[in-house]
């Protein structure tokens, strides 16, 4: 398999600037080949910018290159109307012509575009998506999940320049989503085509996007690998303490049927995953791990409460030797133990949180954040070993690379 | 009972013919004058929205007596129409045609914007990005969509049509099978003695025709409805 669209132009260009009542659009970002996700919270003008890079909105002034191509340039008065940009959209409710069948919708675009243009069969669309039973039935008899996967179709088969997803997932419930993810990451990886994929969940972001770009306000505050954009300075740039989240990468240890959860390994320890999880291109899974769900532990605390946790661990001594006592008959639920050290501590002025960045054995990073107050209970200082403690449940599968569902 | 003479099954071919043609022919124009006040911004949308209802408030000869200053064979449209296409309107029953159109345009139109204005903007927008030229999108996405609405506007001037009197009688007099329609042809009955059998006969036949036509869009609109719930797709 092919690096997607890894021979073409530099599909998107975008500079503009746009206002409306109590709001101001400023932004300026390019999209690569791959799937870029469009980050920030509701009301940030994610929206908006799909609008603008579609045609469907002048901007007040600036530029948005298209594979190239000026499609709208304000100072030169160039405007190329939404027909002829050839940039599909999957809007958040599918949108599809209700007056069509499934088929007839999936054709629609398919027909305005030359032979030569088209890069996808109409077979291997409705394969991939998996929508061949569907085709002579009325949009208002499909279910949500199914609606989206026609409408993901019929912008593909329309030949896109640039496929445009503006929170495909949002109004599905999670089910759902879970089963729309997968035909995500296929169209992702097997249609050669550039994707703008515009969300304000983490657990999209961490699964489908190759390159983050993230906005607020209507200003783009950052651009760059998911890891960077959603961990480390995201406290900073103003996303709230449920908004951190770290990403970790392992391979699949085993599937446990009986229990329905996956085993993943870690160089830092073995982390639990609720459902199955079929592992990707590369064998690698990637997932979230919101910062909220951390607990830390210190070498004291593991000696009694977990200590037999840690004498099952193979090189890991951290804890006192001393004889069990009865406190160390206490246990603890979550099974996900990690082990690490204290890179840094960031620490509210007056606020009641702090955010605790702990290096992980492998070197990756694991954001936790704590209260102030927990911070100095434990005395917590950089450089001391930790021991992380995630719960499974708190672990969004839906942001797990190649999860299968429930 | 209802033994019409030769005279009222006139009036009646009469009026069907008047009210289709009327229908039919102002009908692409009702579409487009729906579609500028649905859609459109420009300016004058105002004016335009109050011309289209004016027949709606003006009384009905009025409506007729301007039809005559305008259309009859001196007026200046009249005149064009019968050098250009030999189409004479005054006294004929094309006149009457053109007549039950003026009256009821209106409420075609509002029939028909009410339905445009209810089609969901995203779809068309949705269509533009597939590739489809803002033509093809009123072709393919707005019109059937409005479809309900183009036929309950249809019927609704076919129906006005079927039952207009004072416009047509002021414009095209009340010409027995040139320009009498059912309407006229009761007036007549009414004005002459011993015609209440007539008139009857000739009411029961509006009643008739008027509730078939209801039936029929009844029954067309909720063909064109199927399959297209909007619901939340």
């Amino acid at each position: 398999m092919t690096e997607p669209g890894a021979a073409i132009d530099t599909p998107i260009v975008f500079n503009c600037a746009l206002d409306r009542p109590g709001f101001t659009l400023d932004a300026a970002f390019t999209v690569g080949p791959g799937l870029t996700a469009l980050f920030g919270p509701s009301g940030c003008g994610k929206s908006t910018i799909v609008r603008l890079i579609a045609g469907l909105e002048r901007p007040r002034s600036g530029q948005i290159l298209l594979r190239g191509q000026t499609v709208a340039d304000v100072a030169n008065g160039i405007f190329v109307p939404p027909h002829r940009r050839r940039v599909s959209v999957v809007f958040q409710d599918a949108h599809l012509f209700p007056h069509l069948t499934v088929e007839r919708n999936l054709v629609y675009g398919r027909d305005l575009v030359p032979m030569d243009q088209h890069f996808a069969s109409h077979d291997d669309v409705i394969s991939v998506l998996g929508i061949d039973h569907l085709r002579t039935r009325y949009p208002a008899t499909l279910s949500g999940g199914e609606r989206q996967r026609v409408a993901i179709g019929r912008a593909i088969l329309a030949a896109p320049r640039l496929l445009v997803m503006d929170e495909p997932l949002s109004s599905l419930d999670t089910l759902r989503k879970l089963e729309i993810l997968p035909f995500i990451e296929t169209v992702r990886d097997r249609f050669n085509v550039p994707i703008l994929y515009v969300t304000h969940a983490i657990a999209e972001v961490v699964r489908l996007a190759s390159r983050v770009v993230r906005l607020e306000n209507g200003r783009v505050t950052g651009t760059g690998l998911p890891a960077e954009m959603l961990g480390h300075g995201a406290g900073r740039a103003g996303l709230s303490r449920f908004a951190l989240t770290s990403l970790l990468t392992g391979r699949i240890a085993r599937y446990d049927e009986a229990y329905a959860i996956t085993v993943i390994d870690h160089p830092a320890g073995e982390i639990i995953v609720p459902g199955r999880v079929v592992p990707g291109l590369a064998g690698v899974v990637r997932m979230a791990v919101p910062a909220a769900s951390v607990t830390l532990a210190t070498g004291h605390v593991i000696g009694r409460v977990i200590g037999h946790v840690m004498e099952h661990r193979a090189g890991a001594s951290s804890g006192p030797s001393t004889k069990p006592s009865r406190d160390m008959e206490a246990r603890i639920s979550i099974q996900t133990r990690l082990n690490g050290e204290i890179a840094a501590i960031e620490r509210d002025l007056d606020g009641p949180f702090a955010r605790v960045a702990v290096t992980l054995a492998g070197g990756e990073t694991l954001q936790a954040s704590l209260t102030r107050r927990a911070i100095d209970a434990l005395s917590l200082r950089p450089g001391d070993q930790v021991c992380a403690l995630v719960k499974a449940v708190a672990i969004d599968e839906s942001g797990v690379s190649g999860h299968a569902g429930v | 009972m209802l033994q019409f003479t030769a005279e009222e099954w006139v009036a009646i071919r009469l009026s069907l013919q008047v009210a289709a043609v009327a229908t039919v022919a102002s009908l692409p124009l009702a579409i487009l004058a729906a579609w500028l006040l649905a859609r459109g911004r420009f300016r004058g949308r105002t004016l335009l929205d109050a011309l289209v209802h004016l027949p709606l408030v003006l009384p009905p000869v009025v409506t007729g007596y301007a039809l005559l200053i305008l259309f009859g064979r001196k007026g200046p449209v009249g005149a064009f129409f019968e050098a250009n296409f030999g189409l004479v309107f005054s006294f004929r029953w094309t006149g009457a045609a053109l007549a039950c159109a003026v009256m009821g345009f209106p409420l075609m139109v509002r029939a028909i914007r009410l339905a445009i204005e209810g089609i969901d903007r995203r779809l068309e927008e949705a269509a533009s990005t597939l590739g489809a030229s803002p033509w093809w999108v009123f072709v393919t996405v707005t019109l059937p969509l409005a479809l309900p609405g183009l036929i309950a506007g249809a019927v609704l001037c076919f129906a006005k049509a079927l039952g207009e009197f004072g416009a047509t009688i002021t414009f095209v007099s009340n010409i027995p099978g040139e320009t009498q329609t059912i309407p006229s042809a009761i007036y007549s009955y009414t004005q002459t003695p011993g015609g209440d059998a007539g008139a009857v006969r000739l009411a029961i036949v509006a009643v008739l025709i008027s509730l078939a036509a209801l039936i029929v869009s009844e029954l067309l609109a909720r063909r064109a409805v199927r399959g297209q719930h909007y619901g939340a797709a």
